[in-house]
């Protein structure tokens, strides 16, 4: 008896250490996607908490409401004053959330043996997910080939106190400044290489006479891959020029809107990847209530989850 | 959704749909109207009195993001139906951040301050720094204040 019970314990040891146990009755492969998905929450709050650091060290910083309002199509020109603040990038988390929930209606298709189902919710998932990709990609790209932002310079800046806007011929009247020509556009170049330009927004508004605050958003206006600084005069009648605003800026936004696109990405890849496998009956054969369609469902999620906090602190606050 | 029918868990993933929708929309307009309306009634205005209503929105909104994060993990990752060691393994942890947020940001604040500092250094004038030697008797104090 006694020998018996000593082998059977051996037996239920052995198939515990090789995998015949289900901590917190999970099985492996979710477990493991649960801990890599924690794992990456702290690169992602290792990002944002050093962007909240960064802001927090910057006397100003761009007003999201300013720097996010153009949408594609020149879709901004239906809005007041040519501006949809924040419009686009609610459009992208509307298009994350409903992919989200496509991606729940597969994995609940997926628990019923309903392969079909599972093929259609995925698709539309997948939709989704490249909608997304592109809208960042049109947003990325209006950022750095219209409005000029680059990791190391952001023409998105405030102003730190108030003045007026100079035409041309008013820059010219101050001494000391040596005239310039470029692409047909003129300004004047003082000794220390400060430029000044007459202040002409993407639209062709011209800026010249129009006073504005301390606190005031603007943007340097680029042009023919260069920048054109507006000059302006202060209270005391000093000639003055536009400054860059704070330069971390442009890098983590690249960095982290960026390093979340990657996600998106790749869980796009995957969710093809899977779609296949769906398609070719693999899953179904497993018997496992199509758990890969789970895993890649808390996968994709999780993209969505960190984009409530990308979406929280790049454009919200 | 797990103890659920098949019929009540496909309402409630809708139902979860138009939470997350109607929260994300109204964060939007909490954001807008405090960016392009209180914002530029408080500019001039450094009381107390207009940071803190200032903040109350901030607030809201981060208040709501927190619980459109819970909803996704609990609802759609489905982490209201595992189990709870599960649950507690994954979630403790992540609340070791939240001081790592207060850390962080405080520490920025005094970068901020030091900025400052530097800035008001490089416009003292010659003549007025040899006076006093290095640093005058005011700045001594705000340098001892602030390191």
């Amino acid at each position: 008896m006694a020998t018996e019970t000593v082998v059977h314990d051996e037996v239920e040891a052995q198939e515990i250490w090789e995998g015949g146990n289900r901590p917190f009755k999970a099985s492996y492969g979710k477990l493991m996607m649960w801990y890599f998905l924690l794992s990456d929450a702290f690169t992602f709050a290792g990002f944002l908490i050093a962007y909240g650091a960064l802001r927090f060290s910057s006397p100003t910083w761009p007003v999201p409401d300013f720097v996010f309002s153009t949408a594609p199509f020149g879709l901004h020109n239906w809005f007041p004053g040519g501006k949809a603040p924040l419009i686009f990038v609610t459009f992208m988390s509307f298009l994350l959330i409903v992919s989200s929930v496509t991606m729940v209606r597969a994995v609940q298709e997926g628990k019923r043996y309903n392969k079909r189902g599972v093929i259609w919710w995925m698709f539309l998932t997948i939709i989704g997910g490249f909608g997304f990709l592109g809208c960042q990609a049109w947003e990325w790209s209006n950022l750095i080939g219209v409005e000029g932002v680059t990791i190391s310079k952001n023409p998105f800046s405030v102003q730190t106190e108030s003045g007026t806007y100079l035409k041309l011929d008013e820059i010219a009247a101050f001494p000391g400044l040596t005239k310039h020509e470029d692409h047909g556009v003129t300004y004047f170049e003082d000794v220390d290489g400060n430029k000044y330009f007459e202040k002409v927004d993407h639209h062709g508004h011209k800026y010249g006479g129009e006073s504005f605050d301390k606190g005031d958003s603007y943007l340097v206006t680029y042009h023919h891959g260069a920048y054109q600084y507006g000059a302006y005069k202060d209270a005391g009648g000093n000639l003055k020029t536009e400054k860059f605003g704070p330069k971390a800026f442009g890098a983590l936004f690249f960095c982290i809107t960026g390093f979340h696109g990657f996600h998106v990405f790749s869980g796009v890849v995957f969710l093809l990847i899977i779609l296949i496998n769906v398609a070719t009956g693999l899953y179904h054969e497993r018997k496992n209530e199509y758990e890969m369609v789970e895993k890649i469902g808390l996968y994709w999620h999780f993209v969505d989850l960190v984009w409530v906090f990308v979406f929280l602190v790049f454009y919200l606050l | 959704m797990g103890h659920h029918s098949y019929e009540d868990s496909v309402k409630l993933v809708y139902k979860g749909f138009w939470i997350l929708l109607i929260v994300t929309l109204a964060e939007v307009a909490v954001s807008l109207i405090w960016k392009l309306w209180l914002h530029p009634m408080f500019k001039n205005d450094h009381s107390w009195l207009s940071y803190g209503i200032l903040a109350i929105p901030a607030l809201l909104i981060i208040i709501l993001s927190i619980y459109k994060a819970k909803y996704i993990i609990f609802e759609f990752m489905h982490m209201a139906y595992e189990h709870r060691g599960l649950a507690w393994s994954v979630l403790l942890p992540m609340s070791l951040l939240i001081w790592g947020a207060i850390a962080f940001f405080q520490e920025g604040d005094s970068w901020k301050d030091r900025r400052e500092l530097i800035k008001d250094k490089d416009e003292q004038s010659i003549e007025e720094v040899k006076k006093t030697g290095m640093l005058d008797e005011r700045r001594e104090k705000e340098t001892k204040h602030i390191f």
